[in-house]
């Protein structure tokens, strides 16, 4: 398997690259080198397994749902990837993990992050609590109040949080606080990133330290139905939890991989977070890659129910896997997901992150299209706790989700 | 012929900075006229955009105020053109990469020429991701303009001297624009360092907001730069009668003409 996706110049194809102020290059070469001496480094390597596996949880389960294929009307055999089985609930725990490992490791002391969801905030201030770090959060104050529950969390771990009020108030914004942060204390600082986007390493960074998402997948599958997925589908924000799955499978072309964007209100640019559905290439945060946006380059506002999903761009590999074709992306609706959500709970008793509940839910409306003996495996990238609070509150959860 | 080059033989040059569309666009030819005759010689005028990481509060915001009243690149340009009808001063049309990136293919360089603009500054391209835009410029007579930081090792100045046109801009400190009240320490040692490895003009700000400062700047530099602090005035309903008299006030030339 490939070990590295990205070509020299930080590009995958024509995505991706560096497009960050003059100030950013020298830490973005200083972290690069880190990088790759860290692919090279044994000791990290089985450092970080280490701590996967004794304190993550890893590696997570294969689950096979026959209740909610039956109640689907499948026919396929359906196996969840049980990221939420994670500690702190979602994927997002590989990759701070991997990169606070690596702040430590070059003698950094405080870490920097942007939530969405919260997810990757509470990972970060996780990660931290644990490896000893001082830890920021920037969060947008929309996000803040959807997402109440994971902002206590990330306190309680001793985490700072910064409310972000300016432009749309979600990830985006989250972001650019972030980096205006790093941009003044980079020399103590390590900038956590909770995808698999932004200015070239941290791509291909956040692909390896979720990757091995995919490669359990792959010896899970062989063990439980003797082949690889016919297809793999999972939810794409950023896209981290995705590429974490994808990318192992990339050059098996007979995996069919499959990413799920949210589609929001309605097809009307500011009501959707479909990148690959009303975008187009542009510059944002440091990555050349799909962008909603309007004529004149400004970034359009998006919605999304899922908090982790609202963002204009999207990862370079993705956005490279598309235009080749090698995955293909589709979108569900916001109420799609939410049934999705509920089916699954009431099915399964799995309670699925609304950002995962994008991939169970285009799994519902597509299941006619997959064979008697296709296996299917469907990204579970978190645990939905975090939004039922906003799901109640907004009267969302009614009728509960037999059909 | 070449108006930054004239600048610069005069002696040192003070580099002002507006963001297009700030307050309205008639307000933006009045200001930008203004700080000229208290003494700024070489404009920049900034191009709105939704998501500015390098700019501090003062600049997001009026960044956001011009793109509320649906201020574009074109819109720049145009009152790039109107300025540019009443003034020879050089005008640096400063911007991030995306809103020149996509009205690329509608010829943005040529008009940006035929309207008046002297050079470019991408705050969001660096010297990797610039090929493309330096031969743009240079084909349309434009020079790229590119930053130094104070992380820029001391081969990597090199480089950049050797792309770069007109001048080179040393933002002297680390985070975001802003108003500041103290240079950062050892400004002295690394101006000199990158002056020994240019042959460009080198212009130096970020954060300057008092005489002394600048004083201090050109002391070591070819230039100085204000931004947010014209910014902060303009936003505080600054006429431009004021903000001509703040340009002369913070203007250190005016000693040594005496």
């Amino acid at each position: 398997m490939r070990k590295y996706f990205v070509d020299k110049n930080g590009r995958y194809g024509s995505f991706g690259g560096q497009y960050i102020p003059e100030l950013l290059m020298r830490p973005m070469q200083e972290l690069e080198a880190a990088f790759k001496d860290i692919l090279k480094d044994k000791k990290f390597q089985k450092n970080f397994n280490f701590i996967l596996k004794t304190y993550a949880g890893r590696p997570t389960p294969l689950t096979e749902v026959k209740r909610f294929v039956q109640a689907i009307g499948g026919k396929a055999r359906v196996f969840l990837k049980r990221e939420d089985l994670l500690h702190t609930g979602a994927h997002k725990i590989n990759n701070a993990l991997g990169q606070c490992l690596l702040a430590r490791e070059t003698g950094k002391k405080r870490i920097v992050a942007e939530t969405g969801a919260g997810q990757h905030g509470v990972a970060t201030a996780t990660a931290c609590a644990y490896l000893g770090l001082d830890c920021v959060v920037y969060m947008g104050s929309i996000d803040m109040k959807r997402q109440a529950p994971n902002v206590l969390k990330m306190k309680l771990l001793g985490a700072k949080v910064v409310g972000v009020y300016t432009g749309s108030k979600t990830l985006k914004d989250a972001i650019n606080e972030a980096f205006r942060d790093y941009a003044e204390n980079y020399e103590s600082t390590h900038y956590c990133l909770g995808s698999a986007l932004g200015p070239h390493p941290y791509p291909e960074m956040v692909r390896f330290f979720q990757s091995m998402i995919g490669e359990e997948t792959k010896k899970q599958s062989l063990k439980l139905f003797e082949k690889n997925p016919d297809a793999i589908i999972a939810c794409v924000g950023g896209g981290s939890n995705a590429i974490g799955i994808f990318s192992p499978f990339i050059e098996a072309k007979k995996v069919r991989l499959i990413g799920v964007e949210a589609g929001g209100r309605s097809d009307k640019i500011g009501e959707h977070a479909a990148r690959f559905h009303g975008g187009n290439p542009g510059v944002l945060h440091g990555c050349h890659s799909y962008l909603l946006q309007d004529e004149n380059g400004q970034v359009a506002p998006t919605h999304s129910v899922s908090a982790g999903l609202d963002y204009p761009s999207v990862g370079p590999l993705h956005a490279k896997l598309f235009e080749q074709g090698r995955a293909v992306y589709s979108s569900v609706k916001d109420e799609e997901a939410v049934e999705a959500l509920k089916l699954l709970s009431s099915t399964e008793g799995i309670i699925p992150a609304l950002e995962s509940s994008h991939a169970v839910a285009y799994l519902m409306k597509e299941i006619k299209n997959f064979k008697k003996n296709d296996c299917i495996v469907v990204n579970l990238s978190g645990r939905g706790d975090k939004d039922l609070p906003q799901l109640f509150e907004n009267n969302l959860l009614n009728g509960g989700g037999k059909e | 012929m070449n108006r930054i080059g004239k600048i610069f033989k005069q002696g040192p040059a003070f580099v002002g900075y507006i963001t297009a569309g700030h307050r309205g666009l008639d307000y933006s030819i009045e200001a930008a006229l203004a700080l000229i005759e208290g003494g700024v010689n070489i404009l920049e005028v900034g191009v709105p955009f939704s998501d500015p990481i390098a700019d501090g509060p003062v600049i997001q915001n009026a960044s956001n105020h011009s793109l509320r009243i649906g201020i574009n690149i074109f819109d720049v340009l145009e009152l790039i053109k109107k300025i540019r009808c009443r003034t020879e001063t050089p005008i640096v049309l400063f911007s991030y990469f995306n809103p020149i990136l996509q009205v690329d293919k509608k010829g943005i360089y040529r008009l940006a020429k035929e309207c008046g603009v002297d050079g470019i500054l991408v705050v969001d391209l660096p010297l990797e991701e610039s090929e493309l835009h330096i031969k743009k410029c240079k084909d349309n007579s434009i020079a790229p303009i590119f930053i130094i930081a104070p992380s820029t090792k001391t081969e990597r100045i090199k480089l950049i001297d050797n792309s770069g046109r007109g001048f080179l801009y040393y933002a002297c400190r680390s985070g975001t624009t802003g108003m500041r009240h103290f240079l950062p320490s050892g400004f002295a040692r690394k101006m000199k360092n990158i002056k020994k490895e240019t042959h460009l003009p080198v212009v130096a700000g970020f954060g300057i907001s008092t005489k002394e400062d600048a004083e201090e700047v050109i002391k070591h530099a070819d230039g100085f730069v204000v931004g947010s602090f014209f910014v902060n005035a303009i936003e505080n309903g600054a006429a431009p009668e004021e903000l001509k008299e703040l340009a002369k006030k913070i203007d250190p030339r005016l000693q040594t003409i005496d």
